[in-house]
């Protein structure tokens, strides 16, 4: 059976689930794939993945908001992940965070108005031999500053000149 | 598999080598630092130079020194490259026929690497991670081949208890016996889990093993297998390391192909496959019984133990849960004998330890010394002390769940029993060292909100404590608190630590702990007087300052 919506990332996810058998036990690996492709886990993509594993949508639905990583709601076009972890924390990740808060006008874990920037923080990339490091768009970049964040970032904040 | 061709394998992949060997770190660290780019320029410039036939660049896994990197070294001229740019590329091939550069020379006679001892690390930055040949060619699979020729699984466990190797995820527990205890229980269906979900914060030594040798982990899980009568592994690792995984996965299908993971490896009736199971961002699944629940789909949240995995684990069936690094120990311990590993150490811990320096300190990256080295040569002469000729204050051991150990101890023995007497704990091997300039009672407040985030929120004492502690933490950073709120504080430190559930709970205040005990007056600086005085008990207020 299609999905309603004709959208074929659907197929794409189910054919996923069929590779593991449905099993319950893949239901984080399949809420992966399903981050995956559609980039956040919106309620009605949750029970689909409900239906299919035959699942209670709250047992898909605990697991989902259980984990850090899987986001509920949209991301925006790019990313920006603060490491927080220990040896960036001494390193001044903070500052780093509050003055790419300060220039975006959101706080951390927020997205812009105008869906550009999302600011996520993390617990430990496992990057601390660079520290402070920080994720743009899945690139790490080591030993930042509140000057070179500001200057990543710059591009994808509306008022950033 | 035939077990004649794990040897023609290795001579092949032996003979094949090249006259000068150019190794390029790419681990996580360095390739964030253009170590790709400076990878393909060596390769043309090599190219260019018309060298090929005689110059390899090796893409190799962590060469330790991360502060300096992108690293190269160049065996023949015994030298190490520091902080390579891709520009660099053409001028460090130059040398190789005798022409000068100015590219920073690492000092291999440093002892950051001279009081090195590499054990799990031997392979690092040594060998190609993502071709099998090349961990072959380093007597990779020998002991997985020597095991199930040789030994029997009762052999094999009575070897591991000889070498007396500890768990190295952080508590300790000796790994011979939790081997014994699940190879003792009958069931048709057990399992061998690794424990890849590094999650303490400032602690990236499974990562670099992952991205550095993933097949030594991988025999180290078949090794453990074929002890305890497992077919079935998997390796649950963090969603943060995605380099890490698909070194794994590269690792795993590689060794399938040759008939080193499947059915009957090396012509013995020993069958044995692992999977990759993804974390999804929780501290909590470092703990064993959430990390089963993860596994098993579920939300990870730890259960009562007894039963223990090792009798009752994943899918109800016998478990057993190792760290990176303890399997990572597995295969030299077998190459080499029990003895060996034992004569490493000190008496109660054996062997080596592998630990990410980190923080404020000059050198940064992995080091493997033996047990009981004291913690003043690791972070004062390997480490080279705090930068800006500033001085060392404390040094932070075992993450969240550990303490801070100041630096009138340092010249404490880096052993399991020495720095749980200091309320701190081994812990899988993160060392952050803070200078004078780091306010303590604040680390306390950071590692306190840690685990309110990460608590799984089953029990109360951790789920309802922790932000009870956070809160009071954060009244005395505000100078808002009094004495008594500190005896509040202690006790309910107390409390938590003894009727949460698990061990995030239960060690969840060391970091404040350990900070009272050996900080105490910073908490004390902070605190304000109250109706009954500055200390709560209706003394006179001798620091309080004086009238206008």
């Amino acid at each position: 059976m299609q999905h309603a919506s004709g959208d074929k990332r659907f197929k794409i996810l189910e054919a996923h689930m069929k590779k593991y058998q449905f099993r319950h036990d893949a239901l984080i690996e399949i809420l992966h794939k399903a981050q995956e492709l559609f980039g956040y886990l919106e309620d009605d993509l949750l029970l689909f993945v409900a239906y299919k594993l035959k699942l209670p949508a709250s047992r898909v639905y605990g697991v989902a908001t259980f984990y850090h990583f899987f986001q509920l709601k949209p991301q925006g076009k790019h990313t920006c992940i603060v490491c927080l972890g220990t040896a960036c924390y001494v390193k001044g990740a903070t500052q780093v965070l509050a003055a790419v808060e300060e220039k975006a006008k959101i706080k951390a874990g927020e997205t812009t108005p105008d869906n550009q920037l999302s600011l996520l923080t993390a617990r430990c990339i496992g990057a601390c031999g660079i520290a402070p490091a920080v994720v743009y768009d899945g690139t790490v970049t080591p030993r930042q500053t509140p000057e070179t964040a500001l200057e990543q970032v710059k591009g994808w904040i509306s008022n950033g000149q | 598999m035939v077990s004649d061709e794990l040897n023609v394998i290795a001579e092949k992949e032996r003979a094949a080598r090249k006259k000068i060997v150019i190794r390029c770190c790419m681990a996580a660290g360095c390739m964030s630092s253009q170590s790709e780019a400076v990878k393909k320029n060596l390769e043309q410039a090599v190219q260019d130079a018309g060298m090929s036939e005689e110059v390899e660049i090796r893409r190799v896994g962590c060469m330790k020194l991360c502060c300096e990197g992108p690293l190269v070294s160049v065996d023949t001229q015994n030298a190490l490259y520091e902080k390579v740019t891709p520009e660099d590329a053409l001028e460090l091939i130059k040398t190789l026929k005798g022409g000068q550069t100015k590219i920073k020379r690492g000092d291999l006679n440093h002892p950051f690497f001279k009081n090195q001892l590499p054990i799990v690390l031997a392979n690092s930055g040594q060998i190609d991670p993502e071709r099998i040949e090349s961990y072959i060619a380093a007597d990779g699979y020998q002991a997985l081949h020597q095991v199930l020729r040789e030994m029997t699984p009762k052999e094999v466990v009575e070897e591991m208890v000889k070498s007396g190797l500890r768990g190295r995820g952080g508590a300790g527990f000796p790994t011979g016996i939790k081997w014994g205890t699940v190879a003792k229980t009958q069931s048709a269906q057990k399992y061998v889990i690794c424990n890849a979900d590094e999650g303490d914060p400032g602690a990236f030594m499974d990562r670099s093993v992952l991205e550095s040798d993933p097949h030594a982990v991988l025999e180290g899980m078949a090794i453990a297998a074929y002890a305890v009568g497992a077919n079935q592994g998997f390796i649950y690792v963090r969603a943060e390391y995605p380099l890490a995984i698909k070194r794994l996965q590269t690792a795993i299908k590689q060794a399938k192909q040759i008939g080193l993971l499947g059915a009957g490896i090396l012509e013995s009736p020993f069958n044995f496959n692992i999977d990759i199971r993804i974390g999804a961002g929780a501290f909590v699944c470092g703990e064993e019984t959430a990390l089963m629940a993860s596994v098993e789909g579920k939300r990870g949240t730890p259960r009562p133990r007894p039963p223990f995995p090792a009798e009752s684990g994943l899918f109800g069936c016998p478990t057993l849960i190792n760290n990176v690094e303890t399997f990572a120990n597995v295969p030299p311990i077998y190459r080499n004998g029990a003895e060996w590993f034992a004569g490493i150490g000190t008496e109660k811990s054996k062997g080596t330890k592998v630990f990410a320096l980190a923080g404020k300190i000059n050198n940064t990256g992995l080091i493997e010394v033996p047990m009981g080295t004291p913690l003043r040569q690791i972070v004062e002469e390997m480490g080279g002390g705090a930068p800006d000729g500033r001085k060392i204050k404390a040094v932070q051991t075992g993450g969240p769940s550990g303490g801070c150990i100041p630096a009138e101890a340092l010249d404490t023995p880096v052993d399991y029993d020495s720095l749980t007497k200091l309320g701190s704990i081994m812990g899988s091997g993160g060392m952050i060292v803070m200078d004078d300039s780091t306010k303590m009672v604040d680390v306390a407040r950071y590692f306190m909100e840690f685990c309110v985030d990460e608590s799984c929120g089953k029990c109360i004492p951790c789920r309802a404590g922790t932000v009870q502690m956070l809160h009071l933490l954060e009244k005395i950073l505000n100078r808002q608190a009094t004495a008594r709120d500190l005896a509040k504080l202690e006790e309910l430190c107390d409390m938590v630590r003894h009727t949460s559930l698990c061990g995030l709970g239960q060690t969840a205040p060391n970091p404040t702990l350990s900070t009272l005990r050996f900080f105490p007056n910073e908490y004390q600086e902070l605190l304000q007087p109250d109706e009954f005085g500055l200390h709560g008990n209706g003394e006179a207020n001798k620091s309080e300052p004086a009238a206008k």
